[in-house]
């Protein structure tokens, strides 16, 4: 039995509450989702390892050998895995600043609460290693399983990077937080989380388009100009990759390191997190005035309303923007893309459209969630004298409309360089957004709009269902793009899919 | 004034009246409309407040005001007029342009009122509003309402506060397992426990007592 107010009792508190936290993510809070979870997830780990097997077979018996192209082909994933865990771990420690939760219980107390901070800051640690052990762990055991158990110091790889990631996000939040202000890191902080997540993948895609003219980051990181540029063998640069590949040494160089790097940073940062938190809590009591507060009173008719107060809700929640933005992000290497198709008058601008549906689908799923489940004040619609077919179409066309201004540069774009490929990206845009907006309707469940990310878990069918859509419209797009008519058999199937999510949607009464 | 133990059915009424929820069986009239055969015509009558206010925290309340009068249909130069005016009695009008997410509960609560109010219902339905506000908000809120009343608005509430009821209330129902058990006013409540000078909470209380003791 731990002590009151122990490291190891907030430890055991922390991780209740993460345990619960996770569970009511994945059961949606239904208890007798639990076996159905269960069996979810071990069909998940079992599907990974059948990809991982397939992925892998080109590598033969004799395994991968420490030389460049591997190297830096382990490295680039590192990097990819530590981007992706530096954002989520800034989005975290962000989170543990501004959301009060039970804080002001634990502030408010005469436990030592560097201790309950300490144990937030290993939790972060623990829970961004388990998203991408997720993932690449699938990956390690087959390269195990074909080419010894060296390759279980993966694990601990990961591990490291994931203690690093923590513990430098830790230090960009801290330092965005003394250097401008509590008020404006709750912002900044979740832009750079999100374009930091993207960041290594975009940066890949747009050096590859540059040298290669295409959007493969492989070809990218196996060209001529990658190898002849890279650090020499010998260089401490590669010992995460050679860490991984079971070099004994360089594994304890990298574990002890990681290791030294989180202890400092969570012992210098631990005591400074209740400061930090008072000044956020301080911060989220000031008033928000708006602007130009002599603006005139207008009413306008329902679906103008209502599309005026979801652009609002939605330009005036950083957090909301953010989750956004990270979408709109990976339109930049097909933006990039499209101007060197004008530039230099490639054909390179086919594979573009397939690109923009996906995205749309992807962008009015978000938005299409916000507007009709994430509705904070759902008497006050529901109450309206207003029929619930007006209601939803008025929220659907708020959704159709801000696809079509984000994408109308992109249709417009084309339409220059070539009016049959903006056609079938209108369309396809148009039919994958539809089509996201429908599945979040028949599928809805009122919830808050603070509950975003926590979505999908209202309804697994739908989150797939909204995703193969995309894909699948995207798939038309690519094929209709190609010129053949198998376009028209690839859009039925989409069509056919969402007629059957259809009957798979509960019943909606009220 | 709707009066019952907790978990009596009281809100679970209301939200029916408001067209929040869908009832069985059974019928919703509200003067002369046919709730569930018109809803929208109902509900452009009814005036709807929730004992949690719902407002979205990202706006202003002359914003919110601005929303819900597109909801409601009224025009421009008649919701500016009443959406300031609301601001005022309610004591809001320094907060006018403050986004509603630093408001306090009793701020965010006279914000949804004012919601409710904005399109002169003739019906006016609050579930427990008086709850969370401070003396001097409650007092504001009242008066509110008794200009409504006063003007031929119908007021509909829900309270725990038995004062409030003995001294606000016209008429009295008093609701138990989703029946209405008495409804009458104070002296006619009071008549059928056979007189006296009893307190609403004595009367309450066994009223609900008798009825527990009959099922």
């Amino acid at each position: 039995m731990s002590a009151p107010g122990s490291l190891s009792w907030f430890a055991l508190h922390e991780l209740r509450l993460v345990w619960r936290d996770a569970l009511s993510m994945m059961t949606a809070g239904r208890r007798q989702r639990e076996r159905l979870v269960a069996i979810f997830l071990i069909s998940f780990a079992a599907l990974m390892h059948v990809v991982a097997y397939t992925a892998l077979e080109h590598v033969g018996k004799a395994g991968l050998h420490p030389d460049l192209p591997t190297l830096i082909a382990i490295t680039a994933g590192l990097l990819l895995s530590g981007t992706a865990m530096l954002s989520q771990a800034m989005e975290n420690v962000t989170r543990t600043f501004y959301t009060r939760s039970d804080l002001e219980l634990i502030l408010s107390s005469p436990a030592p609460a560097h201790r309950l901070f300490a144990v937030r800051i290993a939790a972060i640690g623990l829970s961004v290693s388990v998203m991408s052990l997720l993932f690449v762990g699938p990956f390690i055991d087959v390269l195990a399983w074909r080419n010894g158990p060296r390759w279980l110091a993966a694990y601990g790889v990961i591990v490291a990077v994931s203690l690093v990631a923590t513990a430098l996000a830790i230090v960009l939040t801290a330092t965005l937080f003394q250097t401008i202000g509590p008020k404006r890191t709750r912002l900044v902080a979740q832009i750079f989380a999100a374009v930091i997540g993207g960041m290594f993948v975009i940066g890949l895609q747009l050096a590859a388009m540059f040298s290669t003219g295409t959007l493969s980051r492989l070809a990218f990181l196996r060209s001529d100009y990658v190898l002849t540029h890279s650090p020499p063998l010998g260089n401490a640069f590669w010992w995460p990759a050679r860490a991984s590949l079971g070099d004994e040494y360089a594994f304890g160089a990298v574990m002890i390191a990681s290791l030294a790097v989180f202890l400092f940073v969570a012992g210098f940062y631990a005591p400074r997190f209740a400061n930090y938190v008072v000044s956020a809590a301080s911060v989220s009591r000031d008033r928000v005035r708006r602007r130009g507060s002599t603006r005139a009173f207008e009413v306008r008719p329902v679906a103008a309303a209502l599309r005026r107060k979801e652009l609002l809700l939605l330009a005036r929640d950083p957090w909301l923007m953010s989750q956004s933005l990270m979408q709109l992000l990976y339109l930049l290497p097909p933006i990039l893309l499209m101007w060197r198709s004008f530039t230099f008058g490639s054909n390179a601008a086919s594979i573009l459209v397939p690109v923009l549906i996906m995205a749309a689908g992807q962008l009015a799923g978000g938005l299409a969630w916000l507007t009709i489940s994430g509705e904070d004040a759902p008497d006050l619609v529901l109450t309206a004298p207003v029929p619930r077919s007006r209601l939803l179409l008025a929220k659907i066309e708020a959704v159709i409309g801000c696809i079509a201004i984000v994408f109308a540069p992109f249709f417009l774009g084309l339409l220059i360089y070539a009016p049959a490929l903006a056609m079938i990206t209108a369309v396809g845009v148009e039919a994958s957004a539809i089509s996201a907006c429908l599945i979040q309707l028949w599928f809805r469940a009122q919830a808050k709009r603070t509950q975003f990310r926590r979505r999908h878990t209202s309804s697994r069918i739908a989150t797939f269902s909204e995703a193969f859509s995309s894909i699948m419209w995207a798939g038309t797009g690519a094929v209709a793009a190609a010129g053949s008519w198998l376009a028209a058999i690839v859009a039925l199937l989409a069509i056919a899919l969402v007629a059957g999510v259809r009957l798979l949607s509960p019943a909606q009464t009220t | 004034m709707l009066l019952g133990p907790n978990g009596a059915g009281k809100t679970t009424t209301l939200r029916m009246v408001s067209g929040l929820l869908k009832p069985d069986a059974g019928s919703i009239s509200i003067f002369g409309i046919d709730a569930l055969a018109d809803p929208v015509a109902a509900k452009q009558i009814v005036g709807w407040l929730s004992d949690e206010p719902m407002i979205y925290d990202k706006l202003t309340p002359i914003e919110y005001l601005e929303f819900v009068s597109g909801l409601w249909n009224v025009e421009t130069h008649v919701a500016e007029h009443r959406a300031r005016d609301l601001l005022r009695w309610l004591d809001l009008e320094k907060f006018v342009d403050d986004r509603c997410e630093t408001f306090s509960r009793g701020m965010r609560q006279k914000v949804a009122l004012a919601g409710a109010l904005l399109h002169e219902p003739s019906l006016i339905i609050l579930d427990e509003p008086l709850t969370g506000l401070d003396a001097g908000s409650a007092r504001l809120v009242k008066s509110v309402l008794a200009d409504r009343v006063s003007k031929g608005s119908t007021v509909i509430m829900t309270t725990h506060i038995l004062e409030i009821a003995e001294r606000m209330a016209d008429r009295i129902g008093v609701i138990s397992s989703g029946r209405l058990i008495a409804e009458g006013t104070l002296a006619e409540l009071r008549e059928g426990l056979g007189g006296g000078n009893t307190s609403l909470e004595d009367v309450f209380l066994a009223i609900v007592e008798r009825d527990h003791s009959d099922a």
